[in-house]
């Protein structure tokens, strides 16, 4: 059936499966995009873009019915009207927990590019080397040098504002001017990198919210409405929808098929190649098959394990790339939610004019250079500073024309910032195929077996300490040092299982992100990560992903797939 | 650049190659209407005048022009637990049965001196009573109080709750945040360094 064959086929259609359609279609392959949930065509169908906060019913407040519909989504902030249908529903798509794990799925074209914190920052040479050092976990098998060139092409493509800071622990980039700091974050940068001799900096963020348009894509700058997750009608972030899509559907090699859910990748053990992939309609419950030459996995970590996990299985139990013992092991996600807040004395006579979607960035310092703590690696800080306004503290206010005016004015400046911190590969850090529940469609499901241990318990102390430190040293007033506790997933940000590695006994994809078993397979998302770094991790997808792209279509030309 | 001329510039962006699916992903959600709440129109009316004491017209509008009323109807119905629902329902009865021990009136019959007199009695004794019931979560913000499923604390002092809703339902309303505070759609840019000068409202969001 030639209509179910393509060159290659491509598992989600998030920022990393964006980027694989876009590079693939680029270099002249017929690709077939599978997106499990519903699809969103950009602009058309942000249908919450131009709402204001008085268009939503409840005020964007979570209903009791919300509450009971998204047992998971509601632990955090990302229940609310605004957001409500863009993230996976929980009871056709359940997972068991062995250890509390929170996961926030964005089930639909464009994935969570459409819902994600913009923040864009390159690994470090350091972060490479990190494991084979300290003895953790395996060596990347590549360096910052084999990916400097593939971030210098996501990164003028995606549209990256930043500054260049000239740290080696925060290597610049390809950027667009940075969003200006206030002037508050300005003077407590200065006093910061004075009262810490110039260890510790407060830079300006560096997102994919650009501040110059691309007009030859279409994309205008971001016009500081600060409402990104309704889907950007200016095209002023990344996401696949303003950005790889439309590149990709420009070649005509595109094909996108939304409501697909891959239950497997066919395997050949003969040829030890992959053949194509089975998939069910969520309509519909039909399953078609479709076979292609490659194909890239990009189903967000714990979904891409899932994918390998139910493929092959007449070959390794454990799924495809579980001959390693490591498939699904070591899943790794950012640490946060501890930080300082302040409050800024000396600037009454200022405030701000709209609303920026990012803060500054305070990039690793522990642990680096001749720091030495008792636990390893380390983290960074987003925030920002701002004056509050009307949901300010109204304790001692009364009621009535003396509360309207006050209530109606800017309160003080206030100052904050929440760590990120690195999360080490432990293989006792895993996720499996639950075959006792299944989910809407009758196919397994996943089960979360992952918590923090002592590295990260020893690091958060820091982590809160180091910001109150901060604040205090910058002479500001009512310093408050919080820990609003973690739980694995709630930084978003699953990594690692599926790592990349020298070895195929101890990691399930090599260098180019190959499965080892079975070569014409490569994933290229979060799954792929052999450590975390604290920095956000989407840009490493992008060039993992284009640098990945490139080395399989020389692959198929030389006739190695 | 104007919005027109903005969203003009953008149109030019390219469709997406499909052939299956035309279902929404972001909910467009519907007004509720007051038939699908636990309240009357005469509800709000009195939510209207009892917000007012809190949030009184000035040269600015005040609650009752923002409706206020109306969307704590809706709020009090969908995003509280039954325990809040009974502890705010109880409230607006406990402030009619006041009125008519302290003036022999129900509260709509009460002049705006009154009203205040009674809402600042009822705002201290709120405080006291939080404070007692070791009451703290969300209880000194203008954000109504967020109780999951199934919470049986001690709620809020009922006046608490009122006066929650109240800002709330005001600021986030269209003459609560263009009349009162400011709001501008699309800014277009970011300035971090505006002269400010006491009196200048803040910004709605």
């Amino acid at each position: 059936m030639a209509t179910n064959e393509y060159d290659a086929i491509v598992i989600g259609s998030g920022i990393s499966g964006g980027w694989a359609a876009k590079e693939l279609t680029e270099k002249g392959l017929k690709v077939l995009m599978l997106e499990r949930g519903k699809n969103i065509e950009h602009i058309k169908d942000y249908q919450n873009a131009h709402k204001e906060d008085w268009d939503y019913p409840h005020r964007d407040l979570p209903t009791q019915k919300m509450k009971l519909d998204y047992p998971v989504l509601k632990r955090d902030y990302p229940l609310n009207e605004k957001t409500l249908g863009m993230w996976a529903n929980e009871k056709e798509n359940p997972y068991t927990e062995d250890k509390r794990f929170d996961w926030f799925r964005g089930y639909h074209v464009g994935g969570r590019s459409l819902l994600w914190g913009r923040q864009s920052y390159r690994l470090n040479k350091e972060d490479f080397e990190a494991n084979a050092k300290e003895g953790i976990a395996v060596d990347w098998p590549i360096r910052y040098e084999d990916l400097a060139p593939w971030y210098d092409y996501v990164e003028k493509f995606a549209g990256i504002s930043g500054n260049r800071d000239g740290l080696d622990v925060l290597p610049d980039g390809i950027y667009q001017p940075p969003m200006p700091m206030n002037i508050v974050e300005e003077t407590v940068a200065a006093r910061v990198k004075e009262a810490f001799k110039g260890t510790r900096h407060i830079l300006h963020g560096r997102t994919s919210n650009m501040t110059k348009g691309k007009p030859e894509e279409g994309r205008v700058h971001c016009q500081y409405r600060n409402k990104c997750w309704l889907g950007c009608p200016f095209g002023g972030y990344f996401s696949t929808q303003a950005s790889t899509l439309p590149a990709a559907v420009k070649t005509g090699n595109l094909t996108l098929r939304p409501f697909s859910i891959v239950k497997e990748i066919l395997f050949n053990k003969d040829k030890q190649r992959a053949t194509g992939v089975e998939i069910i309609d969520a309509e519909t419950n039909q399953t078609y098959v479709f076979k292609s030459k490659i194909i890239f996995v990009n189903a967000s970590a714990l979904n891409s394990a899932w994918v390998l996990m139910n493929s092959a299985t007449d070959v390794w139990e454990g799924g495809l790339g579980s001959s390693s013992g490591e498939l699904g092991h070591n899943v790794m996600d950012h640490h946060f939610r501890v930080g300082a807040s302040a409050e800024v004395e000396g600037f009454d006579d200022k405030y701000t004019y709209g609303r920026r979607p990012s803060g500054f960035y305070v990039p690793r310092f522990r642990n680096w250079g001749d720091d030495k703590r008792d636990y390893l690696r380390g983290f960074g800080y987003q925030g920002s500073a701002s004056r509050s306004g009307w949901r300010k503290d109204i304790a001692e206010m009364g009621i009535g024309a003396g509360l309207k005016d006050a209530i109606s004015e800017p309160g003080p400046w206030t100052i904050g910032m929440t760590a990120f911190g690195e999360m080490l590969p432990h293989h006792d850090n895993r996720i499996y195929l639950n075959k006792k529940v299944t989910d809407k469609w009758g196919l397994p499901v996943l089960a979360m077996d992952v918590e923090i241990k002592e590295n990260e318990l020893k690091m958060r102390k820091d982590m809160q300490q180091d910001a109150v430190d901060m604040f205090e040293a910058a002479g500001l007033k009512n310093v408050q040092g919080w820990d609003a506790t973690y739980a694995p997933g709630m930084g978003i940000h699953e990594m690692g299982t599926a790592r990349m590695g020298r070895d195929p006994k101890t990691s399930v994809l090599n260098a180019h992100n190959q499965v080892w078993d079975a070569p014409n397979v490569f994933v290229t998302d979060g799954a792929a990560m052999t450590s975390g770094s604290c920095v956000n991790p989407s840009l490493t997808y992008m060039a993992l992903t284009a640098r990945a792209a490139d080395f399989a279509v020389e692959e198929l030309k030389r006739g190695n797939l | 650049m104007e919005r027109r001329a903005l969203l003009k510039l953008i149109a030019t962006a390219t469709g997406t190659a499909m052939f299956a699916g035309n279902a929404l992903a972001y909910e467009n959600l519907r007004p509720v209407p007051l038939s699908a709440t636990l309240f009357t129109g005469e509800d709000v009316a009195l939510f209207n005048e009892m917000a007012e004491v809190i949030i009184p017209q000035t040269d600015t509008p005040g609650a009752k022009a923002a409706n206020v009323g109306q969307t704590m109807a809706v709020l009090v119905t969908d995003c509280y637990t039954p325990l809040l629902q009974k502890t705010f329902k109880e409230g607006v009865a406990t402030i009619n049965t006041l009125c008519q021990s302290k003036y022999n009136k129900a509260f709509l019959q009460l002049d705006m001196q009154q009203r205040e007199a009674l809402f600042n009695e009822l705002d201290v004794e709120a405080k006291a009573a939080n404070l007692a019931n070791r009451v703290w979560q969300g209880v000194e913000t203008g954000k109504p109080s967020q109780w999951e499923p199934g919470t049986d604390e001690p709620t809020p002092h009922y006046f608490t709750l009122l006066k929650q809703l109240t800002l709330y339902c005001f600021f986030t309303s269209q003459v609560g945040a263009t009349k009162v505070l400011r709001y501008i759609s699309i800014p277009g840019k970011y300035d971090g360094n505006v002269p400010y000068k006491k009196g200048d409202k803040a910004w709605a969001t």
